[in-house]
């Protein structure tokens, strides 16, 4: 197995403070590898964005992390706890170790400033010691990695695509080659043939540049494709983990079952299409025990009174694969 | 450019339409100005004087409406605005040549500070919400509700006296004669300072009020996100990412504020007996005097019209949005 580059270790967020908080993020124990990419599928509301946004420290009040470490392990020199940064620290960390691409394309780009203000203040604050030239041939050579000509670095934002914004925004995550790149639904806004053209140049910057991704997206058919390895998340929690290729033919958890189930395969026999029944829980009123029970169609009594630990399937024997479900061969 | 052009002659526009309704409205009122004038001097003028001063005043009837309105706008772009009753027989271009400044000094600089000040705290209390600062909002929101005109006379009572270093009136020691000497000045910031401070008091909340309000809308804004994500120092993200787009519905505010400089001051210089134009106003109406009014009123309407195309040109360069290509 490949080296951690972020560990995830029983990491809990909650909005609010008190009885009244509402925890949006439970116990969540993940791995990201030096050189992969991890999706992180799951229905809106599962807690997958405030997941990326409370590893990076970026969560707007009232969310608050309230458990839990991620460890990260630079290129050189000691893995550290993001969590025990102080601000400066912090702000070192941010963008040079770990970038992030949002999901609103549209919205992440100051309005009233230059593109290449926006890429060159974010190299100047963590490279000052880089002359001003070096820093302006450092943007242009990310801009046109990303498919943008130099030319449009004195464009203002509205003055591109939402393609092309949605590529300078990935350039710029990339401009200080960061290890760990975290991806917040960063096609949802594009259409599909846009998504393609983005999501290829993207595996093949990773090749380039040996980047891991964290993927997050509720579209898991695009994940089934692209990703390394997926985490499903329900209600807060991991529920299945498992490589891509495994997951897609052989799902353990009915929740994974059900999502697979909601798209068309593009290759093989027909299946019927069935989604998942019922809408996701309320997290002010978690149902007791698996969170999904309620519209679990395999659901039996045990499912209701004890929440089921995330733990390598008893059927399967793969330390690579883990599940949280009572079903029979599921969690030991 | 082609936008600032067509601003430019939208504002040509309305400055004509401006001075048109200018010339309109004193011939539409009742009575005429010329009667009131006799009555000041209590029949002691001659039919000649009478009708000489009909010729002076624009008001010549032997003139058709057309000829006079041609005269009028030949006048305009001479500055010459006629004589004032009040101070007859003083040009009413004079007039206002010596009152001017004295508001632009005094309004001009106090409405300039309370923006910067204003806009300054609202950032900061906008940024830190549920601060210190943010909680002297409500401070700021009951002095916003103070007009100014009982503030000012607040001032006086308390603050002005035959004792105290503040003068309750005039815009310097009456015996001095205006120049540019350390004493004058001296004399006239002092002056000054109480309208100022009342001015500045009341219209600061203002400021802080919106800035703030426009920085808690920015500040959740993703590309403030964004910036805090790229590890930003601080203070780059509240400058250059937050108060940077949220000043710009504050500039549109504060262009309008400088056009009501020269109007929206009438209050505080009758309080303070300030020798400002809001004054003149106040005397003019007084009097009847027309010509002087309708000097006032130009000025008033040429300010406003300046400010907002400054308004454009600011707007331009702040927002490059509002550029057009090409």
């Amino acid at each position: 197995m490949k080296a951690p580059v972020l560990e995830i270790k029983n990491f809990h967020v909650d909005y609010g403070l008190g009885d009244e908080a509402v925890q949006a993020v439970r116990d969540v124990t993940l791995t990201l590898h030096r050189g992969e990419v991890l999706g992180l599928a799951g229905e809106s509301g599962s807690g997958k964005s405030t997941l990326a946004y409370g590893v990076t420290r970026l969560l707007p009040p009232p969310g608050v992390i309230s458990g839990g470490s991620v460890v990260y392990h630079p290129a050189s020199g000691d893995p550290y706890d993001v969590m025990a940064l102080t601000d400066a620290e912090l702000r070192a960390f941010r963008w040079a170790e770990t970038s992030i691409v949002f999901q609103g394309a549209m919205n992440s780009l100051n309005p009233v400033h230059k593109v290449s203000t926006q890429m060159l203040d974010v190299i100047k604050a963590h490279e000052p010691q880089l002359s001003p030239q070096a820093r302006i041939a450092r943007a242009q050579e990310m801009l046109k990695l990303v498919g943008i000509s130099a030319d449009r670095m004195d464009a203002y934002p509205h003055q591109l695509s939402g393609g092309m914004r949605q590529r300078v925004m990935i350039g710029m995550a990339l401009v200080l080659e960061p290890q760990v790149v975290i991806m917040d639904e960063p096609t949802t806004a594009l259409d599909v043939v846009m998504q393609r053209q983005i999501l290829a140049q993207l595996v093949e910057l990773r090749e380039r540049l040996g980047f891991s991704v964290l993927f997050i997206t509720h579209d898991l058919s695009l994940l089934v494709e692209f990703s390394d390895r997926i985490a499903i998340m329900y209600g807060g929690r991991i529920v299945e983990e498992a490589r891509s290729k495994d997951l897609y033919t052989d799902s353990l958890h009915p929740y994974s079952e059900g999502l697979l189930k909601s798209f068309p395969a593009l290759r093989g026999e027909r299946r019927e299409l069935s989604g998942i029944p019922g809408s996701p829980p309320d997290l002010r009123g978690m149902p007791t025990g698996c969170s999904f029970h309620p519209r679990c169609p395999q659901a039996f009594d045990r499912c209701s009174t004890e929440i089921p630990v995330l733990g390598i399937p008893s059927a399967r024997n793969d330390p690579h694969r883990s599940v949280a479900c009572w079903l029979p061969g599921r969690t030991a | 450019m082609k936008f600032l052009l067509q601003r430019l002659v939208f504002y040509v526009f309305t400055a004509w339409a401006a001075l048109t309704i200018n010339f309109f409205i004193p011939r539409m009122i009742p009575g005429d100005p010329v009667t009131s004038l006799i009555n000041k001097f209590q029949g002691q003028m001659s039919t000649d004087a009478i009708n000489s001063l009909y010729v002076l005043f624009g008001l010549d009837k032997n003139a058709s409406l057309w000829s006079q309105y041609v005269d009028y706008w030949g006048q305009v772009f001479r500055g010459d605005l006629g004589l004032s009753f009040t101070f007859f027989p003083t040009p009413v271009a004079e007039i206002l040549r010596q009152s001017l400044p004295w508001t632009i000094a005094l309004v001009g600089i106090t409405t300039f500070a309370s923006f910067m000040i204003g806009t300054s705290l609202g950032v900061l209390a906008g940024w830190r919400r549920g601060s210190v600062m943010d909680g002297l909002l409500p401070v700021t929101t009951f002095l916003s509700s103070i007009p100014y005109f009982w503030l000012g006379l607040l001032a006086i009572t308390l603050l002005a006296g035959p004792d105290s270093f503040f003068p309750s009136s005039g815009g310097y020691e009456p015996g001095l004669v205006p120049s540019w000497n350390a004493e004058f000045i001296g004399s006239a910031v002092q002056h000054s300072l109480l309208p100022a401070i009342t001015i500045l008091i009341s219209s600061v909340s203002g400021w802080i009020l919106t800035m703030r309000n426009m920085m808690v809308t920015v500040a959740s804004e993703d590309y403030i996100t964004v910036a805090h994500a790229k590890g930003l120092p601080e203070r780059r993200v509240m400058v250059s990412y937050a108060a940077r787009n949220a000043l710009l519905p504050n500039v549109s505010g504060f262009a309008l504020s400088l056009g009501f400089i020269v109007g929206g001051t009438l209050l505080v210089e009758i309080v303070f007996s300030y020798p400002g134009i809001g004054y003149n106003l106040f005397q003019a109406v007084g009097a009847k005097d027309y010509p002087l009014m309708q000097g006032v009123f130009l000025v008033i309407t040429l300010s406003v019209l300046v400010a907002n195309l400054l308004a454009d040109v600011a707007y331009l360069l702040l927002d490059p949005r509002t550029r057009k290509e090409g």
